[in-house]
């Protein structure tokens, strides 16, 4: 583009008057400005004495739970898209023919590495039968790198830390009718999406529960 | 004499205490300002962070760098905190009588004494030139190199700034400054834009934003102190700090009346109640000073270098001739 372009608009700098060119005015706009500040409600968090509240934990992205259906078993159906789409390879699946009549697969083997993962949400993204989710945990803690690498059992028992304060993040269809979840977060075509929180607890985890577990 | 020494040591200790709690002050602002807290986790709302503070940089590795100058690095700092120091002898911080071993100055009745301030406080540029200078570090030369220009020319502002100031008085000694404005006005009526001139020159002598370039972090890394560590960067610290509070009392005492305080506090009462109160009030004063720089600092951004130059060229020095001429041509009308 050159510089005489008709589509190039020039913006001339605005001409200073003398007041503006003492600065005074400005510094003592930009004064009072900050000045104003220093009564506002201060926003920092005590980190470890009061506990970070996610503004919407149901949007955070935060430790993985392997999530069950009405009966009690592993929802996933060990289908692999969740490993596919995890740009960061840290999901690793066994598949085993199911024991239940109703669907064919199960995974004997679910394993996230909690250490690569990036926590992206793409595995939530994929999985079409909502048994993968991110919860709003974020205080894990782990003494070696074996113990962040969360097993089918561990993952599951995320779940059942978790589902009291954070109902499923989209409505699960297609094994199950399941209780609504709240919260639409839109998945595919929206035919399935709820709008509107439903008994939706907006509550935190009381405990940073993975610290006090033992050893996955 | 025993009285005397017993006096530097009570100031020089209460100086260092007191910039050890400016630096507390300092971040305490900073983080007001900018919707955070601040240091709250030693000791009563971290009443003892500059404890802690000073106790890690006692306990700190003093680094000195390959192919550095050593002697001079070493002295550095120590003339940092000696000029910044030295510097507050004259400056009364109360009533003073010559010979009452109670009157709180170290120095009293020196009748150069604002010459002495200025004289002492800009060898300080020594301790910023040798520092940046010994370090081997480019990085340390180029701030000593901004700051060395910065302090040279804002030196002739903040000299002919106060120059109408002594016209008036008719002095240059500091408690018959205080004298020639207690009961009667401020000299901040007679010579606004003097007072202007005077404390924006007086930070950029400091090195205080918006005038900090010689250390600006984000293009020089510290600036003249780069490479220094432990107690010996504080005693670069020690020295800017001291320069600020030396800077808010030569404004009181210039500009603000000093202890005076109008339908108080008169200059007849005497006694040493009422020098404590006067004492008080100017530390009040100078504090307040104080707090409005940490604002400032936390308020503005920094001036790019040519901006500081041309302001102190043909903006301030300008100014402040024509100011003194004015000043120069009143004065004389109205004592002839």
């Amino acid at each position: 583009m050159k510089p005489d372009d008709p589509n190039i608009h020039w913006v001339q700098e605005p001409k200073l008057g003398l007041l503006d060119k003492l600065y005074l005015p400005a510094v003592f706009s930009g004064l009072g400005i900050t000045g104003k500040h220093l009564a506002q409600k201060k926003v920092t968090v005590q980190y470890p004495d009061e506990p970070h509240v996610s503004p919407d934990p149901l949007k955070y992205r935060g430790v993985h739970r392997l999530n069950r259906d009405a009966e009690g078993r592993v929802k996933c159906v060990a289908c692999f898209l969740c490993a596919t789409a995890c740009p960061a390879h840290c999901i690793d699946i066994v598949a085993a023919e199911s024991p239940w009549p109703d669907r064919e697969k199960y995974p004997e083997v679910f394993v996230i590495d909690e250490l690569r993962c990036i926590y992206c949400g793409m595995c939530e993204e994929a999985c079409p039968v909502d048994a993968v989710e991110l919860t709003s945990m974020y205080n894990m803690t782990g003494k070696s790198r074996e113990e962040m690498v969360f097993d089918k059992e561990k993952l599951l028992s995320v779940y059942d830390a978790t589902k009291d304060t954070e109902p499923m993040r989209s409505k699960g269809f297609r094994l199950e009718a399941g209780p609504a979840s709240a919260h639409g977060r839109e998945k595919g075509s929206g035919v399935f999406c709820q709008d509107g929180p439903e008994g939706a607890s907006h509550k935190r985890l009381p405990t940073p529960f993975l610290g006090q577990e033992g050893h996955g | 004499m025993i009285i005397l020494g017993l006096k530097i040591l009570l100031v020089v200790l209460a100086l260092q205490g007191t910039v050890a709690y400016l630096i507390y002050i300092e971040r305490k602002v900073c983080a007001y300002l900018q919707d955070r807290i601040g240091p709250n986790r030693v000791g009563w709302h971290g009443l003892l962070q500059p404890i802690a503070d000073g106790g890690k940089l006692l306990l700190k590795e003093p680094f000195v760098p390959e192919g550095a100058n050593k002697i001079l690095f070493i002295l550095a700092p120590a003339i940092a905190v000696f000029t910044t120091t030295i510097g507050f002898a004259v400056v009364p911080f109360g009533p003073t009588a010559p010979g009452d071993p109670s009157s709180f100055v170290i120095a009293p009745g020196i009748d150069v004494g604002i010459l002495y301030v200025f004289a002492v406080s800009s060898l300080a540029v020594y301790a910023v030139i040798l520092g940046g200078w010994a370090s081997n570090n480019k990085y340390s030369f180029l701030g000593a190199m901004r700051s060395s220009a910065q302090l040279v020319s804002y030196e002739i502002p903040l000299g002919l700034s106060i120059l109408g100031i002594v016209l008036i008085a008719r002095s240059l000694n500091l408690e018959q400054i205080i004298a020639a404005q207690a009961d009667g006005v401020w000299f901040i009526v007679y010579q606004p834009i003097a007072c202007l001139l005077f404390f924006t020159s007086a930070l950029a002598e400091s090195n205080r934003l918006p005038f900090d370039l010689p250390e600006a972090e984000q293009e020089l890394i510290g600036g003249y102190h780069t490479e220094y560590s432990g107690m010996r960067w504080a005693m670069f610290f020690f020295g800017e700090y001291t320069h600020m509070i030396t800077v808010s009392f030569l404004t009181t005492i210039l500009f603000l009346g000093g202890w005076d305080l109008p339908f108080v506090l008169s200059a007849s009462s005497t006694g040493f109640l009422a020098g404590l109160a006067k004492m008080i009030v100017i530390c009040v004063k100078a504090f307040s000073l104080i707090l409005f720089m940490m604002w400032l600092r936390w308020t503005l951004p920094r001036f790019r270098f040519d901006q500081l130059m041309n302001l102190a060229w043909k903006v301030f020095i300008p100014l402040a001739l024509a100011n003194l001429l004015v000043t120069a041509v009143v004065v004389h009308v109205l004592r002839s």
